[in-house]
């Protein structure tokens, strides 16, 4: 947690900075790669601008971030398609997993693989679950995911190696909209349980482009 | 506008793609062979990043009802107007009516049409780019479709240009790609090192916009193939544990957890995304300097690629 914090505190203060020739960064856990144009500024120069911020590179130098409210629909199995099997695999009731799950608030480390989605961490140590040991092909988006000490939100059809606990009705990406993605790296996200009926007017009101996500 | 009778296999709409949005997971899109593109934007009197169309293998057919200029330039793909065949890599004048049809690539994979003005498809996050597999860009974030009508930016007449043949990319045999070994080389052995250096590498036919598939000698892994995921550059030469690299290219995904041995310098990558599936590479260390140095040379290249023809 602490070097990411550094990871994206670094990221900030180069944007402030608008270090000459850079062209974007990304931040992940642990690193960050800075796009740059060789021909606007040399290696060795930039490196030497970019060191010289690494120091103050706390998180007091961040924005406040924002806290993001997601609702999540755990107790449908056609949504939640791995919960059962992963409480049992961590000797737990598929109650208590949902509880430990949607209890803890989520920090988003990065985002990456496919567009929008977040990888985060925040979970509770008890589940903590290796991930599945065959991979599936098709991973429909809003899957929220766990594996390893990780959570994650599928943003598009993607293959995955994540323990799916529920789905979110929410589009964590949406290519038609002006911001496409709705989570950015280091937004707290909390989960809302939800039960199938308002995950159904939710994904209504989203597809008619009536639903504001809560963002605070 | 353009009427896209018969649209080839995968016909994009292109500009030189997006900036910033990496940071969400959004790759950046735009040409695979820069160079190309550039060039033939440049043939029609185009701003460098005006919208052009990137074809695939096969080219498309399509109709245009205003009077104009186009260039085709890369894949070596036949061109024909009204069924007479055209120049390649020179302006092309045509007039109200015009049926323009670009075959099967004899040579290379991806070639570039640009239009007088520019294609005007809609700026998505700053961009026209069409990024298919997030449905972003371009004509509804798609290839192009049989009866898909594209309008084109007014422009003035350009005079007629052309491009020396010696400054022509011949995509044949085994392009010899340069890379900068790293971020990761550490993680393999010495022989794997080697192995990489020492090539041929084959493309592979599951190669598309987001990376080429390559297959030949293992590069071996010293410890893991697996890295706490971080971000991936144009060009980035991924290994994952079967030891065979994948040269990550325009669409790629923002970051990955496998080990990175090598980055194909800027210049070379459009060479990459040319070689068409079953054709080999080669690829050469060189060091950071020596990436830059090369990159201002293809620069130069460029500049001095496209000529006024003089009557």
């Amino acid at each position: 947690m602490e070097v990411n914090t550094r990871v994206r505190a670094l990221e900030f203060l180069i944007q402030q900075k608008g270090l000459t020739g850079v062209l974007e960064t990304v931040p992940t856990y642990s690193s960050l790669l800075v796009y740059y144009d060789p021909r606007a500024v040399a290696y060795d120069a930039l490196c030497a601008s970019i060191a010289e911020l690494v120091p103050q590179a706390t998180t007091a130098v961040l924005p406040p971030s924002r806290t993001v409210d997601l609702p999540c629909c755990y107790e449908d199995p056609e949504l939640g398609v791995d919960l059962a099997a992963a409480a049992r695999r961590l000797g737990l009731s598929t109650d208590e997993l949902v509880r430990l799950h949607a209890g803890a608030e989520y920090l988003v480390y990065f985002i990456g693989f496919t567009p929008g989605l977040p990888y985060m961490t925040g979970m509770p140590e008890r589940i903590n679950i290796p991930r599945l040991d065959t991979p599936r092909t098709k991973t429909p988006p809003g899957s929220v995911g766990i594996g390893g000490i990780q959570c994650c939100i599928y943003s598009v059809e993607s293959p995955g190696g994540f323990w799916i606990l529920g789905r979110t009705p929410l589009a964590l990406y949406a290519p038609d909209a002006s911001e496409p993605t709705l989570l950015r790296p280091g937004d707290r996200v909390r989960f809302r349980r939800i039960d199938r009926a308002e995950y159904d007017s939710i994904g209504a009101a989203v597809a008619a482009r009536t639903y504001r996500p809560v963002i605070s | 506008m353009i009427g896209i009778l018969d649209p080839g296999p995968q016909t994009t709409v292109q500009d030189l793609g997006r900036t910033g949005q990496m940071r969400y997971g959004i790759p950046p899109s735009g040409p695979i062979d820069r160079f190309a593109f550039v060039v033939a934007n440049r043939l029609v009197g185009n701003a460098d990043a005006a919208a052009a169309l990137e074809c695939t293998l096969l080219g498309p057919r399509f109709e245009v009802d205003t009077p104009g200029a186009i260039a085709v330039t890369g894949a070596d793909m036949p061109v024909s107007v009204n069924g007479a065949e055209g120049p390649r890599w020179a302006t092309i004048a045509l007039k109200a009516g015009d049926v323009v049809k670009l075959g099967a690539a004899r040579t290379g994979v991806r070639a570039y049409v640009a239009f007088s003005g520019g294609l005007d498809v809609p700026l998505v996050l700053g961009s026209r780019s069409t990024y298919i597999r997030g449905r972003l860009g371009g004509i509804d974030g798609r290839a192009l479709r049989k009866g898909d009508r594209l309008r084109v930016f007014p422009s003035d007449a350009a005079g007629p240009r052309r491009v020396e043949r010696r400054a022509i990319p011949d995509y044949s045999g085994e392009p010899a790609i340069r890379v900068v070994l790293g971020p990761q080389a550490d993680r393999f052995t010495d022989a794997g090192i080697s192995a990489l250096l020492g090539g041929p590498y084959e493309v592979l036919p599951q190669s598309d916009r987001m990376g080429a598939r390559l297959r030949g000698s293992r590069v071996e892994h010293a410890r893991g193939h697996d890295i706490i995921s971080d971000g991936i550059a144009l060009g980035s030469v991924q290994v994952p544990g079967d030891g065979q690299p994948i040269v990550l290219l325009v669409d790629r995904q923002s970051t990955g957890g496998y080990t990175k041995v090598a980055t194909v310098c800027s210049c070379d990558v459009g060479r990459v995304g040319q070689a068409r599936p079953g054709q080999s590479l080669r690829f050469h260390a060189v060091g950071v300097a020596e990436a830059h140095r090369l990159l201002r040379e293809s620069d130069a290249v460029l500049r001095a690629a496209v000529k006024e023809e003089i009557a």
